[in-house]
């Protein structure tokens, strides 16, 4: 559990926040400049607030009069860039924190880095050297374990690459602070979630319920909003796969594990109201809801509905609301587009 | 090979053993240096720069004679380490103080630009790694540096090797112990005609001054290289 509670003033910027992080990965989200990188400095001691306190696991780090330098925090710390040491090779890069008699089979396996393993990090691409990074921090033994913005230097490609190995990170148990501006990567790997903006905690809770808070939908912007459902692969053939989630069983394209934890993601802009049960579409996805809660964006309105047991999103414009007769206690139709627009990914449990 | 009188030859084997202790012996000191004044934070930085500086700008005799002031009998430190037995002046060892001291700002100079050269986000990453500062310097900066810090061992080598006037002020030409290859090429150059090891000795001044060049260039990109991991 990590506590962080600081104020540090640099210039015009006033960074005050207070925010908890327990196990699982907790997402520090927000735009560029919002302070994000402050905090994750400030907590892994790079950087020293004005004053406050940051404890993990009920120890004091800083505050109460203490100021413990970074080596003895037991933080590990992947950088935007990779910063390998180049002169020393992927193998020695690996072990430069980890305690003595280690062995980095099962990390190196992890992150697909065996054959890398007596390469030099000058040779190495931006994908191969964020995962050497990720692995050096992780065969440290952190007792936290700070992510700043790892996939931010790659390209989507790269970007896209990286990402199944952090899913795989979230197994191994080690608490995750994880910076990020993307909300797709958010949205993906977090289990709670943090929205900062201009030096102040917006939001803070578990990641579902926030992604379905349509007031967050208000601070995340147009096109970001949606929610995430997790469940699990119950049937696999072809191209598609069927989900067991909250809201009920969903189709979806693309491979899948049977049994496997999966994520996905319903944009709120990938959700369509319909008044009666729609017949005959391309979509499979039909399922009946509950409005719960309508947010006017002015443009069009922020609709939370029920499905099943979990909460959803749909983006519908100003007429919409009239026409469908939309308000709270209405029971109406949602056809959900998982596929192609939104993203799902493998769980813990399984490889991708 | 060049045919040498004997005193020629002990020129040259007591320059060798004095420039490399000089440079050895201050190298340590030499680091030190050059690391506060790359990275350190304090007041008076620019005096102790000035004062490292001090023996590339002032004439090397009056270094010599400062040294002589300081380190005589009669100095304050000369007059505690003469009734020890531990006396300098005149002596090799003072010759290579003297050789060192002038040497010291190029070795300094050379190392402390390898070191602002060191990304200091490199040493952030090894401290989020447990290292504490001085295993982060041990493991990170130096090997980092050490292309400068080679550099910087020739090039102080060099000039060390080539010391004149600070030398000869300081502890004299006394034949066998403080007369080096400079201070024979000059007690040579005294003799009308010049002596048989005259052209002899200038001849290896020359080769160890371009050899120590060479060294330097042909080391430099091959430890840069491994360095950049490549």
């Amino acid at each position: 559990m990590l506590e962080v509670a600081i104020r540090r003033v640099v210039g015009d910027f006033v960074l005050d926040v207070d925010l908890r992080a327990s196990s699982g990965v907790t997402a520090l989200f927000g735009p560029s400049g919002a302070g994000k990188t402050s905090v994750a400095r400030c907590v892994a001691g790079l950087a020293r607030p004005d004053a406050g306190r940051i404890a993990l696991d009920g120890q004091v780090l800083f505050g109460e009069g203490v100021d413990m330098p970074p080596h003895r925090r037991g933080i590990g710390y992947v950088f935007q860039e990779a910063r390998l040491f180049p002169h020393l090779d992927v193998r020695a890069n690996l072990l430069y924190g980890a305690p003595r008699g280690v062995d980095l089979g099962a990390v190196a396996d992890m992150l697909d880095i065996v054959p890398l393993l007596d390469r030099r990090p000058g040779g190495l691409s931006g994908g191969e050297a964020a995962r050497v990074a990720i692995g050096r921090a992780l065969l440290r033994a952190p007792k936290l374990l700070i992510l700043d913005e790892p996939l931010a230097a790659l390209d989507a490609r790269r970007r896209a690459a990286i990402l199944p190995y952090l899913e795989r990170l979230r197994g191994q148990g080690v608490p995750i602070l994880y910076i990020s501006h993307a909300i797709e990567e958010v949205a993906r790997l977090a289990t709670t979630l943090v929205l900062l903006r201009d030096g102040k905690v917006q939001a803070a809770g578990p990641i579902a319920d926030l992604l379905a808070d349509p007031d967050m939908a208000v601070l995340l912007g147009p096109g970001q909003a949606g929610a995430v459902l997790e469940g699990q692969v119950i049937g696999s053939d072809a191209g598609s796969a069927r989900i067991q989630t909250a809201a009920g069983t969903l189709a979806v394209t693309g491979q899948a594990e049977m049994g496997a934890t999966v994520r996905l993601r319903v944009r709120a802009s990938d959700v369509t109201l319909a008044d009666r049960k729609p017949e005959g579409l391309s979509e499979p996805n039909v399922l009946p809801a509950r409005v719960e809660v309508i947010t006017d964006l002015g443009s069009g309105a922020m609709v939370r509905l029920r499905v099943g047991e979990a909460s959803v999103l749909s983006q519908v414009g100003r007429d919409a609301v009239t026409a469908l007769a939309l308000a709270p206690g209405r029971d109406i139709w949602v056809v959900l587009r998982v596929a192609g627009a939104a993203r799902w990914a493998s769980g813990e449990s399984q490889a991708p | 090979m060049i045919a040498l009188p004997p005193e020629a030859w002990e020129a040259l084997a007591l320059s060798l053993r004095v420039s490399v202790v000089a440079v050895l012996a201050s190298l340590p000191l030499a680091i030190w240096v050059a690391h506060v004044l790359a990275r350190g934070a304090f007041r008076g930085k620019g005096v102790l720069d000035a004062l490292v500086h001090l023996p590339l700008v002032l004439p090397p005799v009056v270094t010599g004679y400062a040294l002589l002031l300081l380190f005589s009998r009669a100095g304050p430190i000369g007059g505690v380490l003469e009734p020890l037995g531990l006396g300098i002046a005149f002596r090799w060892t003072g010759a290579a103080l003297a050789a060192a001291v002038m040497a010291f700002p190029l070795v300094v100079r050379s190392i402390r630009l390898a070191i602002e050269a060191v990304d200091p986000k490199l040493e952030e990453a090894a401290a989020t790694l447990g290292a504490s500062p001085w295993r982060v310097w041990i493991t990170v900066t130096l090997p980092m540096a050490a292309p400068g810090v080679l550099a910087g061992v020739v090039m102080g080598f060099a000039k060390a090797f080539g010391e004149f006037g600070a030398t000869i002020t300081f502890v004299a030409s006394i034949p066998g112990e403080t007369r080096t290859l400079p201070s024979a090429i000059y007690a040579f150059l005294q003799v009308p005609g010049g002596g048989d090891g005259l052209r002899g000795l200038v001849l290896i001044a020359v080769v160890i001054a371009v050899g120590a060049v060479l060294v330097a260039d042909w080391l430099a990109p091959r430890v840069a290289a491994r360095i950049a991991g490549r």
